[in-house]
Formats: structure tokens, C-alpha cells, sequence
């Protein structure tokens, strides 16, 4: 053992190593997010938290579950294919965001660091509660010709009218329905009426 | 059992560390939802599309994206008869508003939607130092806000320019797909508000997805194909001119 006589410092030194190297794996595992490497090189639980945002576009379905005359209207005319939230846009209110905890003192030092981004405000969907968040009826002498008016650059076959001659201010749903558009149409002309059966 | 004092001076730590993760929950996806099961890509057909904007004010609507910038938006090109090589392309306010009115002339127009490939092999996550972009097992490209330093390499990365970074939140931002739609058994946004079907949703994983039966019998192009990111929203009608 005379070879090793003089080594000790050599012991320390690996000493040393292994230390900093149990130090390493301990900051490692504090900082490193649980799920990171989970599916590859990012954060496994990010998925589940976009997954979570809030919908405001309720989907058609959801409409028809409740307008079923109105998508009786629909399927038998040329808008039967546009879907509700095309015209009506997606009908949601925000409502006042929560106070945020405060947090505790760590945590409230990394907020003077980092501001913290606000929290996203609640959503009022009118699918959820359609006695309070309650939709406007489109102008149709905006919504109709958005689509509709004339230009050189819309496919061909597409219905298209200058505005200006085609009616002249009158709106569109006097001689048009809406939800079933063709003249002479069982539902044209009558007014687009809407409310949940 | 009996705890000695001892044993609880131990144990509260090792509690209150456990308590962290009960707290901090793994969040879900939606509950019936596979992510195995799906791998998504989008359609775009190009000859539908009437520039209206309605798919650009949805998603801005749905995804709270800042004005002046764009996870969707709409070119229209004008290309007169021979020159191919430089089309006059618009896309005032992302196509949001629409667009003006074209006069017949001796070119052709058509609209362009544009939004994020969700490559596969996208050149975007490659470039992320930390981790924070990548793509799904489901085949949708996504940001963790939590995790992005807003270097803005994959914006430069991008070859369709379909990054921006956020002015407020000062991370990358881009179309997610509408994850959260499309993990609920919901359509995109864009998708949902577009009036004419130019744009429909495909999971190219599912065989009863009606994109399997188009992709065979109509003539597809993505965008770029060159720079081989495996782009997967795949354009019918794309004239030569798109770039």
C-alpha cells in the first residue's frame, strides 16, 4: 500500500466530485420539471395544459342541439353546409378574473422578478347560460357582403352581387332568408327567427 | 401506529414536499381522448376560398391572438398571364377585414390561406435551446409558454413565417391547432367559422377521415416541399406561383 501512501489528496479531490456530483443531481431534480422527457425534450405536462384553454367557439352541434328549426331551415338550403358560428361569431362573455392568491414568500419573490402574466378571465358561454350572455343579431347588409360582394378575385361559381345595385341599402334578409337564402324558397322571405325550441 | 416525535419531525418534510405535487395535479387532456390515436394535418382547398376573413377574426377570437399578428392569415395573389415568377400578393390586416375589390383584367386571383404546417420534421423545434417547442405525439406543433425564453430562434427557424413573438406575454406564440378544440372532438376554429369548407381538419391516423379518400384522388401539394419539413397541411389547387 506504500504506492498509495501519498494519494490521499487524490481521495479528497475524487471526494470532491462525488459530492459536486450529488449536488448536480439533487439541483437537477429540483429544477428540472417532473414530466420533462417524458414524450422527448419538453415538458410532457404542457400538453395537457394547452389541451385545457378555454373553447369559445361552441361548435355547430352544440347550436343545434338547442335551434333545431333553424338547422331544419338550413339543411335545405345553399347556407346548409355554412355553420352558425360563420354569421353569429362565437357567443361568449368574459367575466371578472379571480383575485390571485398571493402565494407564499418564494414564490411572491419570483413575481417582483418575473411579473407574472394576468390570468385569463372566465368565460360565460351562451351555450351555457343563454339567459344572460345573449347574441346580437348581425347586420346582414355587413355580414352578407362580406361573402357576397362581387369581385374579380372570388372563384367563379361563387354567388356574388354588387351590393350597391343588388339592393341599395335594403337589407338582405327583406327578400332573403339567411339560414335558407334561394328565393321562392319555402323559408325565404320569412323573417330569420331564431330562439331555442 | 405510533408516531414518535421523532418520526413526525421526519416525515412532515418529506409530506410537505408531496403535498407540492398533490397541489401542483398533472393536468388532463380530455378524458376519452388518445393521443396515439391521432395525427393531425389540415386541408386547404384552394379554390373554395373567397377571402371573407372569417377564418383570421375566428382564430384571433378563439386564441386571443394580439392584433398585428397572425397564428392564421390570407393572401390573395394576382398573377398576370405569363409571369409567374412574381405575383403581386396582398394580405391587408392578415385578410381579416377581407379584401378590395379585384377588377377583371387580363391575370387570375385566387386566396391563399396560411397557417402553421405542423410539420413533422419541423424546423422550428429543432432550433429550441430549452425545450420549450416541440411537436405533439399527435402530430401538432406547440409552444409551453411556461418554458419558452422568447429568443425567437424557431421564428426565424420557420419557413413559412407562421411565428411571431407575443407583445405582452414576450414568449413565441403560433397556431396550435386548437388543441384545445380538436382534443374535445371539436373542429378548429378557423375551421368551424370558414363558410365555404376551404379548410377542413384531417387526422390522418383515423382511416374513416374523408382526407384519405382525397389525398387519392385529387392532385395535393404542401407548401415549401423542398425544404422536406413534412408539411402536413396539404393544399388543393396550389398554383405555382405561391411561395
Amino acid at each position: 500500500m506504500n504506492g498509495l501512501k501519498d494519494a490521499g489528496h487524490l481521495f479528497r479531490f475524487a471526494g470532491l466530485f462525488v459530492v459536486a456530483f450529488l449536488v448536480f443531481l439533487l439541483v437537477r431534480g429540483y429544477v428540472v420539471p417532473k414530466t420533462f422527457g417524458q414524450y422527448g425534450h419538453y415538458r410532457g405536462a404542457a400538453i395537457g395544459e394547452i389541451a385545457q384553454h378555454p373553447v369559445k367557439f361552441a361548435g355547430h352541434q352544440t347550436c343545434e342541439g338547442c335551434h333545431s328549426d333553424i338547422a331544419d331551415t338550413k339543411t335545405k338550403g345553399a347556407h346548409a353546409h355554412v355553420n352558425c358560428e360563420a354569421c353569429h361569431g362565437a357567443l361568449f362573455e368574459r367575466l371578472p378574473a379571480p383575485a390571485q392568491p398571493k402565494g407564499n414568500l418564494y414564490e411572491r419573490f419570483v413575481a417582483l422578478i418575473v411579473p407574472p402574466a394576468p390570468p385569463d378571465a372566465p368565460l360565460l358561454l351562451h351555450a351555457d347560460d343563454p339567459a344572460t350572455v345573449t347574441p346580437v343579431k348581425p347586420d346582414t347588409l355587413v355580414l352578407c357582403a362580406r361573402c357576397h360582394t362581387a369581385s374579380a378575385a372570388k372563384p367563379k361559381g361563387f354567388p356574388q352581387v354588387d351590393p350597391a345595385v343588388h339592393m341599395g341599402g335594403v337589407p338582405c334578409e327583406t327578400c332573403h332568408n339567411p339560414h335558407s337564402p334561394a328565393m321562392g324558397s319555402d323559408a325565404a322571405a320569412s323573417p330569420a327567427t331564431g330562439g331555442a325550441k | 401506529m405510533n408516531i414518535s416525535r421523532r418520526h413526525l419531525l421526519i416525515l412532515l418534510p418529506a409530506a410537505a414536499v408531496a403535498w407540492k405535487y398533490v397541489e401542483a395535479g398533472t393536468p388532463e387532456a380530455s378524458p376519452n381522448y388518445q393521443m396515439s390515436e391521432h395525427w393531425w394535418g389540415m386541408l386547404i382547398n384552394i379554390p373554395k376560398c373567397i377571402g371573407c376573413g372569417n377564418c383570421v377574426r375566428a382564430c384571433a377570437t378563439e386564441n386571443d391572438v394580439p392584433d398585428g399578428n397572425f397564428r392564421t392569415w390570407v393572401e390573395r395573389y394576382h398573377v398576370t398571364d405569363t409571369n409567374l415568377t412574381t405575383p403581386e400578393v396582398i394580405s391587408p390586416d392578415g385578410g381579416k377585414e377581407g379584401f378590395p375589390v379585384a377588377q377583371e383584367d387580363a391575370g387570375k386571383y385566387f386566396f391563399v390561406p396560411k397557417m402553421c404546417n405542423h410539420c413533422a420534421d419541423s424546423p422550428c423545434t429543432q432550433v429550441c435551446p430549452v425545450g420549450a417547442t416541440f411537436i405533439s405525439p399527435d402530430g401538432v406543433v406547440l409552444i409551453d409558454q411556461t418554458y419558452c425564453l422568447g429568443c425567437g430562434y424557431c421564428v426565424q427557424a420557420c419557413p413559412y413565417g407562421c411565428r411571431y413573438l407575443h407583445p405582452t406575454k414576450h414568449v413565441a406564440d403560433k397556431c396550435t391547432l386548437c388543441y384545445h378544440r380538436i382534443t374535445k372532438g371539436l373542429t378548429t376554429a378557423c375551421c368551424e367559422a370558414c363558410p365555404t369548407g376551404a379548410r377542413q381538419l384531417a387526422d390522418l391516423k383515423n382511416p374513416n377521415d374523408p382526407i384519405h379518400e382525397f389525398l387519392k384522388t385529387h392532385p395535393v401539394q404542401v407548401l415549401k416541399p423542398q425544404m422536406a419539413t413534412g408539411a402536413k397541411a396539404y393544399y388543393y389547387g396550389l398554383d405555382g406561383s405561391v411561395r
